[in-house]
């Protein structure tokens, strides 16, 4: 027996017959062909799929799509805004924070989420807040000086200093 | 050298072209390619770990609805044996179909194949197969299945042993007689999971007769080559297409069941077919790593002078060989286990066990973290026993730098290093010196402190092709590259390289931009589509990338470079030894004023009505490039650990690291494949490790059993570099990507044993985790009341 849901994805309102058991990442690679989620495994362990549910980081991967119905969901496509990066975008490229970039949709919803939270993470904040989110490529390394990098400059925009040079080419 | 002497570009931490779309969610990964009316295949897989197929019934399976094909082992015999690319002598290889037809050889060895319409009835489909399964006798022990009366894997081959495989030089008898002191430790290389966070995927269409295949893979060509070979297709009618590629570390190094059969399903069946790895079947079905345990004997004087090395090892190869595994434990293993020290005699013996596991194969670092790790723990526990500092017995024995080219007791020969600077300069990184008061402010604070050292030196590159023959390696060497300037003066470079994290895109470009004197902006890279590259790439494994498919970048950039330099001193009336190109500008030596832009030297090379007598028009070159050497990169890594005293919990305080990779290209990217390697090795000491039971039931079989290291359980790491360029190319470059791997492990449990070393605790196998840290300390503190 399917369902309509309507969810709002990057600003945009989607209504969709789907099954009950349709999960929610499967609703945003398949039905909505938004790719940029991914799916790493099957136990909720690793955070690829972890997209943000009215403004909470969630892994997609362990919620129905009939769940979202009337939520608001931001995938790593609706991260810039008019063609401008996110600073969490910009701030991965800048400090090396991906190397096959197949948790980095993940990893920077999970970051987002907590700079929304904590303006001003510690490292060891920065590293308990991604915990669940796995990379084998980084050695977390990179990631933790990306979301500083982020805070940094997400703290120097509000208060109204001038934006680091984003240094990935358009 | 050829290379500038001031190079703009190579040496610099530019921006990676692959971030913008890998940020974005632009980047096009294997399942996301999406084909119109595809079918979905799944796999039935064994869940015995030994059992002979006595019928498979797909009457049930046939009626779902939406099923679109039922396929068992006998009827997928067209798809034909899975490759082995590694022969060595006296090997005994195993038939490895796609789909097992006699009987199942581990837990999860695929019985059957089910298409259809959707993923769910593909499922459903799949439960109603009923298999005739008569349980055999298991073994997963490699020295058990090497024993008389073991269960047999392959019958028809009269024992489980694949090969024995020697390597010796000197008078180990002589060094053993003379020894003044002897160590012997088991060392086990637990066995692993590789974990690429990408799962595996492959998805094919066959149209107007011709295969397109988009893979998981390291080795495009490869699959290539063998889906046509196997399916009868000619080579030009089978596209292979390595998308985005989300990892690998030798788990994607493979021509795999699932490439064969999705793409003799979709040209069968004449649609679209898909196959979508699950992680927990990815945990049987995907190759896992090392799983190796050795006997090492040391023979020393007493003031720490290495006299000979002994050791007799067992390698798991798992239920079948698979492309590469008898390489790893022979060839990556056996002839660098004296890394960088002088050893006068050497002698060992492994030999490799099938048994009723999934089979074992490259996993980063392949053989030289197994290698180093024996070698390194041999030399703490030397140094445990004559009591001396462990930095020193590794200096004493170090081959010294006058001595390169150095030919090693196991056969090869060394053409640079320099092992002392990196050793200093990890030693001052980790203030070795102060150590002790930070063990003495851990023990007031109820905790052991311990510090731990790690001397490399690795082989890379994999290549040259002759030399890679005399060790049974099936296939050359080489790598491939071509450079196309377009008339506009656009530029690209097509790899056989096939990256999957390591920013070819952007080191490549960098490499072409200083031979082209344009900027990297201006070039762009592609790869793993072998309908676009030259025609053969051996791919991306091993650390050769850049010592190999790097050097072919540079050599076809020279050859452009030549003739941009031909055609601009016709056009300038000069001299071509006059005429300099650099800034996107050719222009004649002193009079920049009077350049030529590149793309005017372009559009000429194809406009063709204006060029030296005899040039042939067009601006574009490809090279296949052999080296005529391994590389053999080196370093020191330093961990420094504090154990808590109650739990057992072991911490990574500190960690530092000095590695020797000669001309770096992108110290940017170098750094983060050592991040990335290092993360690996620490797993692999302090937290991974795949469990059997006695059945051969994998009890880790998800990441939650098996624990892939998380951003709470690694340090930042400090990092350093020797640059000690080799002569084996024209760049002096080395290769990075294992080093890490291959440094740490050792580091790490060096410093976990150190820190427990007053409890008179010698040697714990890993992985390290806090349950046998505590035991181990129980035990200790027990036996001592």
């Amino acid at each position: 027996m399917s369902h309509t849901v309507t969810v709002t994805v990057n600003g945009t309102s989607y209504s969709r017959e789907i099954e009950p058991t349709l999960l929610l990442v499967e609703f945003l690679r398949e039905t909505l062909a938004l790719t940029g989620t991914h799916v790493g495994c099957d136990t909720s362990q690793c955070g690829a799929c972890t997209v943000l549910v009215d403004g909470r980081a969630t892994k997609a991967c362990t919620m129905l799509a009939v769940q979202a119905d009337g939520a608001t969901v931001v995938t790593v496509e609706g991260l810039a805004k008019n063609g401008d990066l996110h600073p969490i975008q910009r701030a991965f490229a800048k400090e090396h924070g991906l190397q096959c970039g197949f948790c980095t949709p993940g990893l920077m919803i999970t970051a987002v989420d907590l700079l929304e939270r904590n303006a001003s993470p510690s490292d060891a904040e920065i590293r308990h807040a991604i915990e669940g989110n796995l990379c084998r490529c980084t050695g977390y390394h990179n990631i933790v000086n990306a979301i500083r990098t982020a805070s940094t400059e997400m703290r120097q925009a509000a208060s109204g200093e001038a934006k680091i040079a984003a240094e990935v080419q358009p | 050298m050829t290379v500038a002497a001031n190079p703009k570009y190579i040496g610099t931490r530019v921006a990676r072209k692959e971030d913008p779309r890998l940020i974005t969610g632009e980047g096009t990964f294997t399942d996301d390619v999406m084909l119109q009316g595809v079918a979905y295949m799944t796999l039935v897989r064994s869940p015995h770990a030994h059992a002979r197929i006595r019928r498979i019934d797909t009457a049930a399976a046939k009626k779902e609805p939406g099923v679109v094909a039922v396929l068992t082992g006998t009827e997928l015999e067209a798809t034909g044996m899975l490759p082995v690319f590694i022969a060595v002598p006296g090997m005994n290889g195993s038939k490895h179909m796609p789909i097992a037809t006699d009987k199942a050889r581990y837990a999860g060895d695929a019985v059957a194949a089910v298409v259809a319409d959707s993923r769910d009835a593909a499922k459903r489909a799949a439960d109603l197969i009923a298999v005739d399964y008569e349980p055999l006798p298991v073994v997963v022990d490699a020295t058990k299945a090497l024993e008389p009366g073991a269960p047999i894997v392959h019958e028809e081959l009269g024992s489980n042993l694949v090969f024995t495989y020697p390597v010796k030089g000197g008078d180990i008898d002589k060094a053993f007689k003379d020894a003044e002191i002897k160590v012997t430790q088991r060392i086990v290389n637990q066995r692993l999971i590789p974990n690429a966070m990408e799962p595996r995927a492959v998805t094919a269409k066959f149209e107007a007769g011709e295969l397109t295949l988009w893979t998981t893979t390291q080795i495009p060509h490869f699959v290539q080559l063998i889906v046509a070979l196997n399916l009868g297709l000619g080579q030009n009618k089978v596209r292979v297409i390595a998308p985005e590629v989300g990892g690998g570390f030798g788990s994607k190094l493979q021509v795999y069941a699932e490439e064969l059969l999705v793409g003799y399903l979709s040209k069968t069946l004449g649609r679209p077919v898909k196959w979508t790895e699950e992680r927990r079947e990815g945990y049987l079905a995907t190759i896992h790593g090392r799983d190796l345990v050795e006997n090492v004997e040391i023979a020393a004087k007493k003031d720490g002078t290495i006299l000979g090395l002994r050791i007799r090892t067992v390698a798991n190869v798992g239920a079948y060989l698979q492309a590469f595994a008898p390489g790893i434990p022979t060839i990556l293993h056996a002839f660098i286990i004296p890394g960088p020290y002088k050893i006068p005699a050497f002698d060992i013996e492994v030999r490799g066990a099938y048994t009723n596991t999934t089979p074992v194969d490259a996993y980063r670092g392949a053989g030289r973290p197994e290698a180093t790790f024996a070698m390194e723990r041999i030399i703490d526990r030397l140094a445990d026993e004559i009591g001396m500092d462990p930095a020193e017995v590794r200096r004493k024995n170090f081959i010294p730098p006058d001595a390169f080219p150095f030919n090693t007791i196991s056969g090869i020969t060394y053409d640079s290093g320099d092992y002392e600077p990196a050793l200093d300069r990890a030693l001052a990184m980790a203030d070795y010196k102060g150590f002790e008061k930070r063990r003495a402010e851990a023990k007031a604070r109820g905790n052991y402190r311990g510090i731990g050292i790690s001397t490399y030196v690795e082989i890379c590159g994999l290549a040259p092709s002759k030399a890679n023959s005399a060790l049974g390696v099936g296939w050359g060497g080489y790598e491939s590259a071509r450079i196309r300037v377009h008339a506009t003066g656009s530029v690209q470079i097509f790899t056989g390289t096939s990256p999957h994290g390591q920013g070819h895109e952007t080191s490549w470009a960098q490499i072409a931009a200083d031979a082209l004197g344009v900027s990297p902006n201006d070039i762009e890279v592609r790869h793993g589509d072998t309908f676009e590259s030259p025609g053969m790439g051996v791919g991306t494994f091993g650390s050769r990338s850049l010592a190999v498919g790097g050097i072919a970048v540079h050599k076809a950039a020279e050859k452009v470079r030549e003739k941009v330099v031909q055609i601009g001193a016709h056009l300038l009336e000069a001299s071509p030894a006059d005429v300099v190109v650099e800034n996107g500008k050719v222009f004649v030596k002193g009079v920049p004023e009077k350049a030529k832009n590149f793309g005017d030297i372009s559009m000429a090379a194809y406009l063709a009505n204006n060029l030296p007598d005899g040039m042939e028009p067009g601006l574009e070159a490809t090279v296949y490039y052999d080296p005529p050497n391994f590389t053999f990169p080196f370093g020191t890594h330093i961990a420094e650990v504090e154990i808590d005293g109650e739990t057992g919990n072991v911490r990574i305080e500190r960690y530092s690291a000095c590695d020797d990779c000669g001309r770096q290209i992108n110290p940017m990217i170098v750094d983060g494949q050592l991040h990335g390697g290092i993360a690996q090795g620490i797993g692999q000491a302090l937290y991974e490790g795949a469990v059997y039971d006695d059945n051969g039931q994998l009890l880790s079989g998800s990441m939650m059993e098996y624990h892939v290291p998380s951003a709470e359980d690694l340090p930042m790491f400090n990092l350093d570099h020797t640059v000690t360029l080799t002569n084996t190319n024209p760049l002096g470059v080395k290769g990075i990507g294992e080093a890490g791997t291959i440094g740490s492990t050792p580091a790490a449990v060096n410093a976990v044993i150190d820190a427990l070393s007053p409890l008179g605790i010698k040697h714990i196998d890993m992985p390290l985790t806090s349950e046998k840290i505590w035991r181990a300390i129980r035990a200790a503190r027990e036996g001592r009341r």
